[in-house]
C-alpha cells in the first residue's frame, strides 16, 4: 500500500483567553492512496482541529506547535502562505462541512460557486467551464443539471446541497476528500444516498477519503479502516474488521456497546459515564482512566505506549501489556462479531 | 386481547398551513393511540409532518380536523380554562437541539422552573427551588448547577437540563422530538436510559419523535410510520422489524445505519418512490392487517401484503 499523506507526532495548541489548550496530543497517522479512512471519536476529541490542518484552515488563535504532516514529499507544517495552500486546499485535498449551508454562498447560483473554484484553480479554460460544471452536477445525482446550474442554494434540500458542496470538493479532481460528519444534519435515507454517493465517487475516481463521523453504524459502511480519537490522540487503529470484531481499547468497547442497535428491551444501555479531560489542564496518566470501567492502577500514572495487535491493528492501552491481568471485553463486543443483534 | 388504557388518542388529525396556492397539508387524517405507560414512536422523514403532530397534540398548532383526547377529555379545539392548564402541565416536550430549546440568557433554575412560576404552581419560593433542585437531581445533575448558564454545560448535560425541565412539571405523557439526534453516541445512550427509567419508575408514557429506526427499536413499544403527513404503517417494535410491509417501511429499515463491517457494506437501501402506487383506482386505507399492526394499502396492495405475512 502507498503512502499517500502521513502526520508524525503532530501536536497543536489554541490560545483562548490567555491561556492554552491542546487539542491534539503528538498524533501520528498514515493514510493510504485509495482507502477510506474513518475517524470517530466523541465530540471535541479533535477530529475536525486535525484535518483542518491537511488544508491550512487552522483558526486564528491555533498553533501546529510540533511534528510535520507529509504530503506529495512536502511538510505541509512549514506551510504559511495563502498562495501556498492554494496549490494543496481545494485542488489537492478538499474537505467537506456537516452544515452544507456554512459551505455555500446563499447569493450565488451553485453553477457559479462551482466554476469560480475551478476556474481559482485553473482547471478548465473558462469558456469550457460551465459544460464541466454541468458534467460534475451530473457526477453527484442532481438530476436536471442544465437547469439547476443557475438555482441558488435555499432552492435545494438539505441532501441536494449537500451533493452539490461535494461538487465543489471534487471540482478539481483532488486527491484526498475529507469528509467531516457530512450526514450527521441528515435524514438516514439521504444520509444513505450520500454515504453511496461518495462511494461511488471514490470507485470511479480512485481518491483517498477520510470520513469523520461518531456515528459507528455510518463507519461500519464506509470505513477500510478506522481511527478511533480520545481527547487528542489516535486510541485504537486497524482495519474495519479488526476494530469492530476484534476491539482492544476500552474506550472502543465503549463506543460499540452504547450503541442503541445493541439495545436490549427493558435493560439499560452501555453507558460512558463522566466527560472528557480538560486540554488545558496537562493529562496524567491515560486520558480515558477516569472514565474507564477497566483502568489499572497504571493507568493514573503512565500514559501507555501503542501495543501492536497486528500489521494493521494497533492500541493505546496498558490492557495490552504481558503483565496487565486479562480482562475480557463487554458481551456486546462478541454479539457484534457474532452478528448476533 | 384486554381492552388498554389510551392516555392520549389522536382522531383523524388534519393540519393544514397557509391557505389558497400556498395551503400545503401537513398531515392528514392520522389517528393513533399512545396507552398508559407506553413509548409510542412516530418515525419518517423531515417534513413528514411527525413535529406537527406533537406540536398540534400541545395546541402549539392549530387542527384543522379531527380531535386529541387526553385522558379521555377532548384537549383540542377550543377547551376551558381549566383544561387548557392541566394539558400544560400535564403534557411536556422535550426538543431535538439543546442548545437552541434552552434560552441562553437565563440561569438553569429559571429555565427549569420557569413552567411552575408561570402555572402558578408554588407557594413559596423554597417550594419552587425544592423541587426545581429534586427535578435535577433526578437527571443525575447536581443542585448546584441551578446558578450556571446553559452554555457552561456539555451537550448531554443540556439535554438533561430540558428534560429536567418537563420532569418538573410531574407531567403525565412526554412528546420528545428527535430528543437525541443532535447528541453524540456517547451521551445518546444516557438519555434514552433516563428516559427509560422515568417510564419503569414513575409510569410516563412517551410519544418519541425521530427519523432512524435504529434507534426507535430499542426505546418504543410501538411504531407508527408517517410519510408525507399520512401514517403508513404502525406496528409493535418487533414485528415491525420482522415483517414491515409498506415500502416506505422498508426503505427506512434497510437506511439505517448497521454497526457491522460485513452486513454494512452489502446493505443496499430499498428505494421508495410514492408514484409506484397506483391508487387511480382505488384509495388506499389503513387497514389492519393482523392484530395490532396497520398498513396504508387498497385491496389489491392488502392482497399482496398478506401473502407476505
Ligand atoms: N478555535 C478554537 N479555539 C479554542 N479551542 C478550540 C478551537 N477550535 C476547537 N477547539 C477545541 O479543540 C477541541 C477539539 O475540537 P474539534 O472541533 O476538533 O472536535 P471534534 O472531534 O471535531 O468534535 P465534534 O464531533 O463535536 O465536531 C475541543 O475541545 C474544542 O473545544
Ligand atoms: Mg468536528
Amino acid at each position: 500500500m502507498e503512502e499517500i499523506l502521513s502526520v508524525k507526532d503532530l501536536e497543536i495548541q489554541f490560545t483562548l483567553r490567555g491561556k492554552t489548550l491542546t487539542p491534539i496530543r503528538k498524533v501520528s497517522l498514515e493514510l493510504y492512496k485509495g482507502e477510506t479512512l474513518a475517524i470517530a471519536g466523541e465530540s471535541g476529541s479533535g477530529k475536525t482541529v486535525l484535518t483542518k490542518t491537511f488544508i491550512g484552515m487552522l483558526d486564528n488563535n491555533g498553533k501546529i506547535t510540533g511534528g510535520q504532516i507529509l504530503f506529495d514529499g512536502k511538510d505541509l507544517t512549514t506551510y504559511k502562505t495563502e498562495k501556498q495552500w492554494l496549490t494543496i486546499r481545494g485542488r489537492r485535498i478538499s474537505m467537506v462541512f456537516q452544515d452544507p449551508m456554512t459551505s455555500l454562498n446563499p447569493l450565488k447560483t451553485i453553477g457559479e460557486q462551482i466554476r469560480e473554484s475551478m476556474i481559482l484553480h485553473n482547471i478548465v479554460p473558462k469558456d469550457k467551464s460551465k459544460g464541466r460544471v454541468i458534467e460534475l452536477l451530473n457526477d453527484v445525482g442532481i438530476p436536471d443539471a442544465i437547469n439547476r446550474y443557475s438555482n441558488y442554494p435555499h432552492q435545494f434540500s438539505g441532501g441536494m446541497r449537500q451533493r452539490v458542496v461535494i461538487a465543489i470538493a471534487m471540482a478539481c479532481q483532488p486527491d484526498i476528500l475529507i469528509c467531516d460528519e457530512p450526514t450527521t444534519a441528515l435524514d438516514v435515507t439521504i444520509q444513505a444516498q450520500i454515504i453511496d454517493l461518495i462511494k461511488s465517487l471514490q470507485k470511479k475516481l480512485g481518491i483517498t477519503v477520510i470520513y469523520i463521523t461518531h456515528d459507528l453504524g455510518v463507519v461500519a459502511e464506509v470505513a477500510d479502516r478506522v481511527a478511533i480519537m480520545y481527547a487528542g490522540e489516535f486510541v485504537e487503529v486497524g482495519t474495519a474488521e479488526e476494530v469492530f470484531f476484534d476491539p482492544r481499547h476500552p474506550y472502543t468497547w465503549a463506543l460499540l456497546s452504547s450503541l442503541p442497535q445493541f439495545g436490549e428491551k427493558g435493560k439499560d444501555l452501555y453507558t460512558i459515564e463522566g466527560v472528557p479531560p480538560n486540554l488545558f489542564k496537562v493529562i496524567v496518566g491515560d486520558a480515558f482512566a477516569p472514565r474507564n470501567r477497566y483502568a489499572l492502577e497504571v493507568d493514573f500514572a503512565a500514559a501507555p505506549p501503542y501495543f501492536k495487535v497486528s500489521e494493521t491493528h494497533k492500541a493505546k492501552t496498558w490492557l495490552l501489556d504481558p503483565r496487565s491481568p486479562k480482562i475480557e471485553p463487554p458481551e456486546t463486543i462478541a454479539k457484534l462479531k457474532a452478528g448476533d443483534f | 386481547m384486554i381492552e388498554r388504557n389510551a392516555l392520549l388518542k389522536v382522531e383523524n388529525m388534519s393540519v393544514t398551513f397557509g391557505t389558497g396556492r400556498k395551503r400545503v397539508e401537513a398531515v392528514k387524517n392520522v389517528s393513533f393511540e399512545v396507552f398508559r405507560g407506553e413509548t409510542f414512536s412516530l418515525v419518517g422523514e423531515s417534513g413528514s409532518g411527525k413535529t406537527t403532530i406533537g406540536r398540534t397534540i400541545v395546541r402549539l398548532n392549530q387542527i384543522n380536523n379531527g380531535r386529541v383526547l387526553f385522558d379521555d377529555k377532548v384537549i383540542s379545539g377550543k377547551i376551558s380554562r381549566e383544561l387548557q392548564s392541566k394539558v400544560v402541565r400535564k403534557i411536556q416536550m422535550i426538543f431535538q437541539d439543546p442548545m437552541a430549546s434552552l434560552n441562553d440568557r437565563a440561569k438553569v433554575d429559571y429555565i427549569v422552573g420557569e413552567g411552575l412560576i408561570n402555572a402558578g404552581i408554588c407557594k413559596s419560593k423554597q417550594e419552587l427551588n425544592e423541587r426545581v433542585s429534586r427535578s435535577l437531581m433526578d437527571v443525575g445533575l447536581l443542585p448546584e448547577f441551578a446558578s450556571r448558564f446553559p452554555h457552561e454545560f456539555s451537550g448531554g448535560q443540556r439535554q438533561r437540563i430540558g428534560i429536567a425541565r418537563a420532569l418538573v412539571m410531574e407531567p403525565e405523557f412526554i412528546i420528545a422530538d428527535e430528543p437525541i439526534s443532535a447528541l453524540d453516541v456517547s451521551i445518546r445512550a444516557q438519555v434514552l436510559n433516563l428516559l427509560n427509567k422515568f417510564k419503569r419508575e414513575r409510569g410516563l408514557s412517551y410519544l418519541f419523535i425521530a427519523h432512524d429506526l435504529s434507534v426507535v427499536k430499542f426505546i418504543a413499544d410501538r411504531i407508527g410510520v408517517i410519510y408525507g403527513g399520512q401514517l403508513v404503517e404502525l406496528c409493535y417494535t418487533q414485528r415491525l422489524f420482522e415483517k414491515p410491509l409498506h415500502p416506505y417501511t422498508k426503505n427506512l429499515l434497510t437506511a439505517a445505519p448497521i454497526p457491522d463491517p460485513r452486513r454494512a457494506r452489502n446493505r443496499s437501501a430499498i428505494v421508495y418512490d410514492p408514484t409506484q402506487h397506483d391508487y387511480s383506482k382505488e384509495r388506499p386505507l389503513l387497514t389492519e392487517i393482523e392484530q395490532g399492526h396497520l398498513v396504508l394499502a387498497n385491496s389489491k396492495e392488502l392482497e399482496s401484503y398478506k401473502r407476505d405475512l
